[in-house]
């Protein structure tokens, strides 16, 4: 029996192959150990501020909002190791990995962001990384592949079903399933079966307890709201984790809404899905009337996710956090507009928070501060919208 | 081979009743219903039960199917394409049921499928089209409870999975829950015959027994005869053939007089090899 709670409300669980069982047992056990064990807490913090560079900076715009009754501040996670978020939860399940003993890791990737992540962690901490990809996205990531390359990691371009990120999923869990004995599946987001959704939350927590730290050294007070994008929601629980008890903290999610949610190209599983179960958790999903999965669409690889993260589930579903969808164009703008004004480059994925709370700040009838999740940087990007926005710019 | 737990009035104890009489074990073959299209498929099943199937264990296709390796990733494939819905699927196992009154019938699919449907609804349909037991490939034991409650209102035995990994504390729950048949995985990993089957040793089967475990049925990896005389030797109470048999249909797909003749031989082949010592 799991000695932690394996579901938010009715959302998560442990949706799996009966194989895998002892496999998540196990590492919800190495996840515990590890948390009362100093040793690694020391080393796991170590890592963070020495290799990966936290804490991260918190700063504050100059020119992004008219409305002088607002101040809208960025926590800088572009500005840590690999360009993302990603690092953090990443170095943590590569000690977990190396704490059970096991000398591989499997990881899946759409972007090719939490690839590229794990491939560092594991040059770094000598692990062995197999990182499965769809056909689709490592024709269209090119850089990133070779970036996993370069560092040591083999990419498996994955030819079935769609060949996108929920079919580079599938086949990591499958492999997983083989392999569990030597092998740990290192799930990039905050989805999943359980413990995953618990683990990469707290592995990513600490970008909502800096926010605070810097807010409160700062502003004095707590922030109004803090707004994060949504694919599976791992960078968005690692800002919320430590507002959700803090009922004057409005949390707000952000999800892809593609090229509209009244069209069937978008990734706004909160906003237009319906419950069921992808990837071993019952949560919000993409699916068609008879319960076939759906393929999500957006501009931003990293929000192309037909399945969100259960806690997020649960937050909306109890009313604690709110998700609205931003369409691409939306989020190209608001991609345009920090590097005219601010001098800071955004990943897509970020834009799509960053244009919600650029809309937020221009209405806000009252003073307000808000902090927005800037949860990696647009290099990565470049070649993507340059080919969408060509010399328009 | 004392069952005495699951001596029954239900299909698969009369099944099993009926081949220890014979000294025999089973020989259940799967197939994806609906593949390649509707009328095939009901001619593959029909083959299948007529060449000396024991049991018949069937898969409603599924967009997401990260249990199964490449083999049975490509039927469920070409049946979604030929635009194979659930509903169908039952329409198939109706027709069959139909034909072949006394058969085992299991099914053999993803949790999401049951839950789109609503799971009441889905199992009050599976009981009218003549189903008996339900296997959810992403259900673990640790999440079934809801499910095998619905399946027993609806006299449908909930089929759970024995993975050669299984703690002493799985099977004191599989004992407890287990119902028609129980499925012994051969081994870790995906279907498929790209890795062939590690024959559990007696002492595992032995061990189930103890317990009081539904009757192993050993599937994953099984593809020989020989395989499957290994199985039954060891105890298991069956063998169940999936990509093998899936396999057959891909080679012979535009050849229908081809593909009932050769499904024919491998049902009878490996069915031969039930025969305990």
């Amino acid at each position: 029996m799991n000695k932690l709670d394996t579901k938010f409300g009715d959302f998560g669980g442990m949706y799996v192959p009966e194989l895998l069982i002892p496999a998540l047992d196990q590492l919800e056990q190495a996840f515990l150990d590890a948390k009362e064990d100093p040793a690694f807490n020391e080393e796991f913090l170590s890592l963070l501020k020495d290799y990966a560079g936290r804490p991260t900076s918190m700063t504050l715009t100059r020119n992004l909002v008219s409305n002088p009754k607002v101040k809208l501040y960025l926590k800088r996670e572009d500005l840590l190791h690999g360009g993302a978020h990603k690092t953090n939860q990443v170095l943590g399940q590569a000690l977990l990995t190396k704490r059970m003993g096991k000398t591989e890791v499997i990881a899946e990737t759409g972007a090719g962001q939490h690839g590229v992540a794990t491939a560092l962690a594991c040059a770094l901490l000598g692990l062995k990384a197999r990182i499965y990809m769809g056909a689709k996205d490592v024709e269209r990531q090119s850089p990133n592949v070779f970036r996993m390359r370069l560092m040591g990691a083999t990419v498996i371009p994955v030819d079935s079903g769609s060949g996108t990120l929920k079919d580079a999923v599938n086949e990591a869990m499958r492999d997983w399933s083989a392999n569990y004995e030597t092998a740990h599946y290192l799930l990039g987001t905050a989805a999943g079966p359980h413990p995953f959704p618990t683990i990469v939350r707290e592995y990513h927590r600490m970008i909502g307890e800096e926010t605070r730290r810097q807010i409160m050294e700062k502003e004095g007070r707590l922030p109004d709201a803090v707004v994060a994008c949504v694919g599976g929601g791992s960078n968005a629980i690692g800002m919320f984790a430590d507002f959700i008890d803090e009922p004057s903290v409005k949390l707000i999610g952000v999800e892809p809404a593609g090229k509209g949610i009244h069209t069937k190209e978008h990734g706004a599983t909160i906003c237009k899905g319906s419950k069921g179960i992808l990837h071993g958790a019952f949560t919000f999903i993409m699916q068609d009337e008879v319960g076939q999965i759906e393929e999500s669409y957006s501009v931003s690889a990293g929000l192309d996710y037909p399945a969100v993260g259960p806690q997020h589930a649960y937050l909306h579903d109890i009313g604690r956090a709110e998700y609205f969808a931003v369409t691409d164009t939306e989020a190209l703008n608001a991609f345009q507009l920090l590097a005219k004004k601010e001098g800071i480059i955004p990943a897509l994925e970020s834009s799509h928070a960053l244009a919600h709370a650029i809309n937020m700040a221009e209405e806000a009838e009252d003073d307000s501060i808000i902090v927005v999740n800037l949860s990696g940087r647009g290099d990565k990007d470049l070649s993507h919208v340059i080919n969408i926005l060509g010399d328009s710019i | 081979m004392g069952h005495s737990k699951f001596d029954g009035t239900g299909r698969y104890s009369k099944m099993f009743a009926q081949l220890e009489a014979k000294n025999e074990g089973a020989f259940i073959p799967f197939v994806m219903i609906g593949d390649p299209d509707k009328e095939t498929s009901l001619d593959i099943i029909r083959t299948l039960v007529k060449a000396g199937a024991d049991g018949l264990e069937l898969g409603i296709p599924y967009s997401d199917p990260i249990a199964d390796g490449p083999t049975i990733q490509k039927a469920s494939i070409r049946a979604l394409n030929n635009g194979i819905k659930p509903q169908d699927c039952m329409d198939i196992i109706a027709e069959i049921r139909k034909e072949f009154a006394d058969i085992p019938i299991g099914l053999l699919l993803y949790s999401n499928l049951v839950l789109a449907r609503g799971m009441n609804t889905f199992y009050a349909e599976a009981e009218s089209a003549g189903v008996d037991s339900i296997l959810i490939a992403d259900v673990p034991i640790r999440e079934v409870a809801p499910f095998a409650q619905i399946a027993s209102a609806h006299n449908i035995q909930q089929i759970l999975i024995a993975p050669p990994n299984a703690s002493d504390e799985t099977l004191a729950s599989l004992g407890e829950l287990s119902t028609g048949y129980t499925y012994l995985l051969g081994r870790a990993g995906v279907t498929g015959t790209e890795t062939e089957v590690d024959i559990p040793a007696s002492a595992l089967i032995n061990k189930l027994d103890a317990y009081g475990v539904a009757p192993p049925v050993l599937g994953f990896g099984i593809s020989k005869p020989a395989q499957v005389q290994a199985a039954i030797d060891a105890g298991a109470a069956g063998a169940i053939s999936g990509s093998a048999t899936v396999n057959i249909i891909e080679a012979n797909i535009d050849n229908k007089e081809a593909l009932t003749e050769a499904l024919s031989d491998f049902v009878k082949t490996m069915k031969s090899a039930t025969k305990r010592a």
